[in-house]
């Protein structure tokens, strides 16, 4: 535990990527969702630290898992949750971001979860709004919570991340999620390396000091944690390659290709699963998977980053 | 005139341990022959405290109580004052509260509210048959209607006086120290 990143504490309003984080800034979120994670074991699931505290998540795209984590994690720690999804907003009446934000700012929330289809939109409320925004995801660029909740749980099984080699399986070009596992495994001290069909991969890519790799036997070869991302199947099937079923065949993630991996590796998948194409069945509910382990650590981690920006100066008084 | 830099041994290492000893025969004579009782220590140096005075107890009735830890940081009533939020660290109880009698530990009773945010925190693990405070200082200045059942030593201060606590280990010997708002710590 670094108490160098303890006696500095936390000074950020925001939380808009892993990009921006110090390794000390990483690490002190992952000990603090350490520690709140035995909150959510007890038969009082309740502390009252954020007693008072008014979080709303605002959701321009759809989710449950991210959602109902962030609700659940305000509400363990005593803070009103309100959720706001754009098909029920006023948004659908034309209103657009900035306004809709200003007119919950009037309202005083302290803390506003913002997901949305454009990269920087949660930079350009964070600049506008005295609350402190979190980014659950926007656009193609980050999502930094999920690379949290990601790096807590191989942490946790693993001891540290110093030296691991992560293999992230699928479509890298259009995941916010494994870019900021990218920054976040980086800054830790990991190996990184991206797999998946030349369409697939952003060209570029090895500036993040990343592997590229187009054959999966060989791009998880060795590799102490395999992340499969969710092809999404909506928008590419077509385009980007010729079907499910051969995508499944190259780089679904199957007990056969997994003996390549290091002994004891762990399987991990963000979610939601379409199981049989990037992973199979077997291998999901297989004895290296941690993907339900994830969604437990993404309460903790949540309850740590809603605690820490609760705490953090509110801009104004800096210096 | 300028801020009091001085310092004060309030108990040498020999002091602290004469101190726990007494409190540990203090706990045993009120509780006798009563295993069930449990010490749960305020994080930091209640853990340690705790620890000593199960072995303690140990010593004279020839039975191990239970330990178990609490950090009160999440049930502070000075949190969220534009001050970055303190690092929270686990809360350790391994063993079912409800109906146990159960002794908190910690080093020092100052306000009290310390206290009362660890009897917030272990009320939320269940009801206890019955709670009591051991503190290794009791210095006085409650703000809240709080009194410690065990006290190794009790110490009139001024309010801004610091006493510090050093245990051996976190800190390889123990020390109780009272010291000057001026005291700038050792050289």
């Amino acid at each position: 535990m670094s108490e160098v990143a303890w006696q500095k504490g936390w000074w950020r309003k925001d939380l808009l990527s892993i990009k921006e984080l110090s390794r000390e800034e990483i690490q002190m979120i992952l000990d603090t969702a350490d520690s709140f994670k035995e909150i959510s074991t007890r038969d009082i699931k309740k502390v009252p630290t954020l007693r008072g505290k008014t979080v709303i998540t605002l959701f321009y795209e759809p989710s449950t898992r991210t959602r109902t984590s962030f609700e659940i994690a305000a509400k363990r720690l005593s803070a009103d949750t309100i959720n706001i999804s754009v098909s029920t907003s006023s948004v659908v009446k034309g209103e657009t971001l900035l306004d809709t934000a200003l007119n919950l700012q009037a309202m005083e929330p302290d803390i506003i979860v913002l997901r949305h289809s454009a990269a920087g939109a949660p930079d350009m409320l964070a600049r506008a709004l005295k609350a402190s925004v979190i980014n659950a995801g926007d656009g193609f660029r980050e999502h930094p919570t999920q690379a949290l909740l990601d790096m807590m749980t191989v942490r946790e099984k693993k001891g540290s991340l110093e030296g691991l080699l992560l293999a992230i399986v699928g479509d890298i070009a259009h995941s916010r999620v494994a870019r900021s596992n990218i920054y976040g495994f980086k800054k830790m001290g990991a190996r990184v390396r991206v797999v998946g069909p030349g369409t697939l991969i952003p060209r570029g890519i090895e500036s993040l000091g990343v592997e590229v790799f187009h054959d999966l036997r060989e791009g998880i070869r060795g590799a102490d944690v395999v992340m499969a991302l969710r092809i999404q199947r909506e928008r590419l099937e077509g385009a980007f390659f010729p079907s499910e079923r051969e995508y499944a065949r190259f780089f679904g993630l199957s007990l056969d290709v997994l003996r390549e991996m290091a002994p004891n590796a762990l399987i991990m998948h963000p979610g939601p699963m379409n199981r049989g194409v990037e992973i199979t069945p077997d291998v999901a509910d297989g004895p290296g998977s941690v993907i339900l382990e994830q969604v437990t650590n993404g309460v903790a981690v949540r309850m740590a980053v809603l605690y820490l920006l609760a705490g953090g100066t509110r801009g104004e008084d800096l210096h | 005139m300028p801020p009091d830099t001085g310092k004060r041994v309030l108990l040498d290492a020999s002091g602290v341990r004469r101190a726990l000893r007494r409190m540990a025969s203090q706990i045993a004579e009120r509780h006798p022959g009563e295993g069930d009782l449990a010490l749960v220590g305020i994080r930091t140096n209640g853990i340690y405290i705790a620890q000593r005075l199960a072995k303690e107890i140990e010593a004279i009735e020839g039975l191990r109580l239970e330990t178990g830890i609490i950090d009160v940081t999440l049930y502070r009533d000075d949190i969220s004052r534009g001050r970055p939020h303190p690092l929270v660290k686990r809360t350790e109880i391994p063993f079912p509260v409800d109906d146990r009698k159960i002794i908190l530990v910690d080093d020092v009773l100052f306000t009290g509210r310390t206290t009362r945010a660890a009897l917030d925190a272990l009320m939320d693990f269940g009801r206890p048959a019955l709670v009591e405070l051991a503190v290794l200082v009791d210095r006085g200045h409650r703000e809240l209607p709080i009194r410690a059942d065990y006290v190794g030593l009790e110490v009139s201060t001024s309010r801004d006086e610091s006493v510090i606590v050093r245990m051996e280990e976190a800190e390889g010997a123990d020390e109780v120290l009272l010291v000057g708002p001026g005291w700038k710590g050792e050289s």
